[in-house]
């Protein structure tokens, strides 16, 4: 990549006026480093992931509405994480886990179980117990 | 407490941290350095990994071990440490502030909150640099930003404690010993030579064979999977290779750049010429982004543009097979 062929489109960065360091060669075929705001292949690809997980979250947002998932499901969605993080962060098993993603398990989990689901998701106790898919 | 620490943007947060903190103690090298001598390039394709609901591939090797080889070949010594218990952590990290030891950190992404919101995902192989600490927040250089920033004690806490794939358990590291002078020669001989090694692995997931599997993959996930998902994996494919880390072109920018130091160093004109064949192929992966890219935003559904792009990771994957067994023999 040549330094005055360094990208600067609009991108995620440049949103939030970061720029990043790139690899580039002068005119004379020298390495050297460029600032780089952003670049299409790059934003669309960053896109493609959060649709993604936009899509997750309404998908999940749904079957709770439809009573077929507990708000956990929910919540491990919208935080970007898939059940072996949530594994970790409220250091259960994932069988376990995957147990209170029904509904009716999930009714009759003790405040304490809840407490750390809550955690997890940097919620307080009674968002998580309250929650209703609007 | 702020320690005097200069910080340096780099590519890549590893070999920036591990770059600032030699810097810091008075041994000067660039980060291609640090990458090339602790043989940071590489490919890799891990079928049962999944990260962000795709299968991982990674331009790079388990975080960590560049600055442990880089540390290892140079001859000085870096201490890390990990923790079970969050406040043992803090303990030991304002012990060191204490002390005037800038300290490297792995720490998760998720929870940095100078990042923009659309970065922020579960990803826990991140290094900056804690270099002071005030009533209510750290002093932090992360490399990959272009100045220093602060995060507070609470959100420090949480990403240095944060969960998953490569869980950060608090790990902090930091050079104990700086040798006077180098062996810097050797050093770069040690690097480009396991490079080499791992590159032409006779492993199929590993290296140019990796490359392989993966291009001819390809076709196959969108036999079996479908456009959407096939899409989904092509565009984890690219961040993997081009976003804030890689200097672009999946790391191959930043090796073409330390073997043009490395050239001058060992006195091989070599070494220039691969290096000028090295940023040709990176640029080849530029334009894998770009199709690819064009693929999934046009979500075309032909079956063709999928072996296209397959053909073309086959190719660049020829091309390297070819480069890496020339720079073996360049420097034997």
């Amino acid at each position: 990549m040549k330094k005055n062929e360094v990208p600067q489109d609009e991108g995620n960065l440049s949103k939030s006026n970061m720029k990043e360091l790139v690899y580039a060669t002068d005119e004379n075929g020298d390495y050297t480093t460029a600032l780089s705001s952003g670049w299409e292949p790059k934003s669309i690809a960053l896109s493609n992931s959060l649709e993604d997980i936009n899509e997750r979250i309404a998908d999940a947002l749904a079957r709770v509405k439809e009573g077929k998932a507990s708000p956990i499901v929910y919540f491990m969605e919208r935080n970007k994480m898939d059940l072996n993080i949530l594994a970790g962060y409220v250091n259960m098993w994932k069988w376990r886990i995957k147990k209170h993603f029904k509904p009716k398990v999930f009714a009759g989990l003790s405040d304490r179980v809840l407490q750390r689901y809550a955690d997890a998701f940097e919620i307080t106790l009674a968002e998580l117990k309250k929650f209703k898919a609007e | 407490m702020e320690l005097g620490f200069t910080h340096h943007q780099s590519a890549h947060c590893e070999n920036g941290v591990a770059s600032n903190l030699l810097k810091h103690n008075g041994f000067d090298i660039s980060e291609p350095m640090i990458f090339g001598i602790g043989s940071g390039l590489f490919f890799v394709y891990i079928p049962f990994l999944k990260v962000n609901h795709a299968p991982a591939v990674s331009y790079r090797p388990m975080p960590g071990t560049i600055f442990n080889k880089a540390a290892k070949r140079l001859g000085f010594s870096v201490k890390r440490v990990k923790f079970s218990n969050p406040k043992a952590a803090e303990k030991a990290l304002d012990e060191n502030l204490k002390n005037n030891i800038p300290t490297g950190l792995q720490v998760g992404v998720y929870g940095l909150t100078y990042f923009p919101d659309e970065y922020r995902f579960h990803f826990n192989a991140h290094n900056c640099v804690v270099y002071g600490k005030t009533e209510t927040d750290y002093l932090v250089s992360d490399p990959v930003m272009e100045t220093v920033t602060t995060l507070t004690h609470k959100d420090l806490e949480k990403v240095r404690f944060a969960k998953g794939a490569f869980a950060p358990k608090g790990q902090m590291y930091y050079p104990t010993s700086i040798p006077k002078q180098a062996d810097l020669p050797q050093a770069i001989l040690k690097g480009i030579k396991e490079t080499c090694r791992d590159m032409l692995a006779p492993v199929p997931i590993v290296g140019v064979k990796g490359i392989r599997t993966v291009a001819r993959l390809i076709p196959k996930w969108a036999a079996k999977h479908g456009t959407k998902i096939t899409n989904h994996y092509l565009a984890q494919i690219v961040r993997m290779q081009e976003e804030i880390g890689t200097g672009g072109g999946g790391f191959r920018f930043i090796y073409a750049a330390f073997l043009q130091e490395a050239a001058v160093i060992l006195k091989n004109d070599q070494l220039k010429v691969l290096s000028l064949e090295m940023t040709k192929i990176g640029d080849l992966w530029r334009d894998f982004a770009v199709n690819a890219s064009r693929v999934y935003k046009n979500r075309s559904t032909q079956t063709d543009v999928y072996n296209t792009l397959s053909k073309e990771m086959l190719h660049i994957a020829d091309l390297e097979e070819d480069f890496f067994k020339k720079l073996k023999k360049a420097i034997s």
